[in-house]
C-alpha cells in the first residue's frame, strides 16, 4: 500500500509534520491507519471530524442510526437540513467535504455479536462511541479476541471517562481492558443513558476530542496512550483525575456471549408483552370522555417540559406509589417512546396483580408526531 | 477529615452533595459512613455480605484499592476517595 504523501496531502498536514516528533513519519502512518469508529453521535461526531481533518486514511462507520432533532445539541456531525437521513451517510459525506483524500465505509447497521468479529477484522483501532452496557461488553470483547486496540469514552450528564484497552505492550501481552476494570455491568436502571438522564452538549466534544487524540497516538505511537489509567473529568466542578487500572487475573474472554442476558436486559422478543393502546386511541378515549386513568412514569424535569396531563409517578416509584393506580378502571401508562412504562406495567402487573394497564405506545413522542404537534418531541 | 467524591450517577441519593466528608479509618468505615447518611446509596454500593459491589471501583488517590487492602485500606485524614461506577453514555 502506498502510504507516502502526495504534496497536496503534504500542504494539508503541514503543521503535524512541523512537529518534531511527529513529523513525514507520523503523517504516513496515520495514512495508513484504519479505524473503526462505533456510534457516530456525541462522542462520534468529535472523533470522525478529528480523525478525518488529521489524515486517518481508513475509516470505518457503524451506525444503523437516523439525524434526530434531539442530537443536534452534541452531534456536530450534522445539520438540521439532515433530520430523519442516514447519520453514517450523511456523516460519511461531511468528512469526504472536510477531506477528500480518505477512505470512507459505512455500516449501516447495529454492532451485534453476529458481526462484532467481521467489522472489526479489517481495522487496528476501535473507537467505542456507544450508548449502552451491552454494546460497551461485546465492544470490549470483540477487540480482545480480535486483538484489536480499544479507545473508549463514556459520557454521562457532566462527567466523561476515557481509557485505551487491549493495547499490545512491550512484552507482548495486552494491557487492562474494560472487564478490568468493570468486570460486571451495573443493574439495569442504576445508571440511566443519555436519554433519560441527559447530557451537557459541550462534553462529548471534550471528551470526544480526548478519544480522537488517543486513536492518533495509538497509530503513530507518539506521545504515551492512556493505557492502563483511567481519565476522568467533571465539568461541572472542572476536576480531572487519571486512576490506575490493572489487569485483573479474574478476567477471562474467550468468546462473545449474550450481552443483553449478561447485563440483566432481556431482549425485547424474550419479554412479556404487555397490552397496548395507540396514540390515536388514547386521543378517541379523550374525546368521547371515556373513564380511564393517565399515569405518566417519566421524570419530573421530563414532565415540566412537555406532558400530556397525567399523573406523575416517575417509574423509580411506581411501586411504592402502587395505591394511587386505580383498578377499577382502564389506566393508559405513559413515558417517552413506551419502553419505562412497558416496564412499569410489568412491575405492577407481577407485585401487585393489576390487569387493567394500558402501555401508551410510542410514548409520548408518538403523541408529539401524530396526534398534537405542538407538544415538545423531547 | 477524609473526602469521598461522589460521582454523577448517585448523586440522586445524597441530595446532589457531589462529596462527603468522614473520619473512618479505613476505607470500608468511610463507606459505612456514607451509606448510613444516605441510606438509599446503600444498595448500589454494598452487596448482602457488605462488601463494594463489582461494578463499582472505590480508589484510594490514584490507586484501586483492590490493589492495596481493599476495604481495610487505611484512610489518612486528607486522604481523597473516589467511587467510580461504568457509564455507558455515547451519543
Amino acid at each position: 500500500m502506498n502510504t507516502s504523501l502526495t504534496p497536496a496531502e503534504m500542504a494539508r498536514y503541514a503543521r503535524h509534520i512541523a512537529i518534531p516528533e511527529f513529523g513525514l513519519q507520523g503523517q504516513e502512518k496515520l495514512k495508513a491507519g484504519r479505524v473503526l469508529v462505533i456510534g457516530s453521535g456525541g462522542l462520534g461526531s468529535p472523533v470522525l471530524l478529528y480523525l478525518a481533518a488529521a489524515g486517518v486514511g481508513h475509516i470505518g462507520i457503524v451506525d444503523f442510526d437516523t439525524v434526530d432533532d434531539s442530537n443536534l445539541q452534541r452531534q456536530v456531525l450534522f445539520t438540521t437540513d439532515d433530520i430523519g437521513k442516514s447519520k453514517a451517510e450523511k456523516a460519511k459525506e461531511r468528512l469526504l467535504a472536510l477531506n477528500p483524500h480518505l477512505d470512507i465505509v459505512v455500516y449501516k447497521t447495529r454492532f451485534t455479536r453476529e458481526n462484532a468479529l467481521d467489522l472489526v477484522k479489517d481495522y487496528d483501532v476501535v473507537a467505542d462511541g456507544t450508548d449502552n452496557f451491552p454494546t460497551r461488553y461485546l465492544v470490549n470483547d470483540a477487540c480482545v479476541l480480535a486483538g484489536k486496540v480499544n479507545v473508549y469514552a463514556s459520557i454521562f450528564q457532566f462527567e466523561g471517562q476515557v481509557s485505551v484497552f487491549n493495547y499490545p505492550l512491550a512484552d507482548g501481552s495486552r494491557g487492562p481492558n474494560y472487564r478490568d476494570m468493570f468486570p460486571e455491568p451495573p443493574p439495569p436502571g442504576l445508571v440511566p443513558n443519555c436519554a433519560e438522564g441527559g447530557v451537557l452538549g459541550v462534553l462529548p466534544g471534550i471528551i470526544g476530542s480526548m478519544q480522537a487524540s488517543e486513536v492518533i497516538k495509538v497509530l503513530t505511537g507518539v506521545g504515551e496512550p492512556l493505557v492502563g489509567r483511567l481519565f476522568l473529568f467533571d465539568a461541572a466542578s472542572f476536576m480531572t483525575r487519571i486512576l490506575k487500572v490493572q489487569k485483573s487475573p479474574d478476567t477471562k474472554i474467550t468468546e462473545l456471549i449474550n450481552y443483553e442476558q449478561f447485563c440483566g436486559l432481556e431482549s425485547p422478543s424474550e419479554l412479556r408483552p404487555v397490552k397496548e393502546i395507540t396514540v390515536q386511541e388514547l386521543y378517541d378515549w379523550q374525546v368521547q370522555g371515556a373513564d380511564f386513568q393517565l399515569i405518566d412514569v417519566r421524570e419530573p424535569h421530563e414532565y415540566a417540559v412537555a406532558n400530556l396531563e397525567g399523573e406523575l409517578i416517575p417509574l423509580g416509584t411506581v411501586s411504592a406509589a402502587a395505591h394511587r393506580i386505580l383498578k377499577d378502571k382502564k389506566v393508559v401508562v405513559h413515558c417517552r417512546s413506551g419502553v419505562r412504562s412497558a416496564k412499569a406495567i410489568r412491575e405492577l402487573e407481577d407485585l401487585f396483580g393489576f390487569e387493567n394497564l394500558y402501555n401508551l405506545k410510542g410514548g409520548i413522542l408518538a403523541w408529539a408526531k401524530e396526534v398534537d404537534a405542538s407538544v415538545p418531541a423531547v | 477529615m477524609a473526602k469521598i467524591i461522589i460521582p454523577t450517577p448517585l448523586r440522586k441519593f445524597t441530595d446532589n452533595l457531589s462529596s462527603f466528608e468522614t473520619n473512618g479509618t479505613t476505607v470500608q468505615e468511610a463507606i459505612e459512613q456514607l451509606t448510613q447518611t444516605h441510606t438509599g446509596l446503600e444498595r448500589h454500593l454494598l452487596d448482602d455480605n457488605r462488601n463494594i459491589r463489582s461494578f463499582i471501583r472505590v480508589y484510594l488517590g490514584e490507586e484501586d484499592i483492590n490493589s492495596l487492602e481493599k476495604g481495610a485500606t487505611a484512610v489518612a485524614p486528607n486522604a481523597v476517595i473516589s467511587i467510580v461506577p461504568a457509564i455507558a453514555g455515547g451519543i
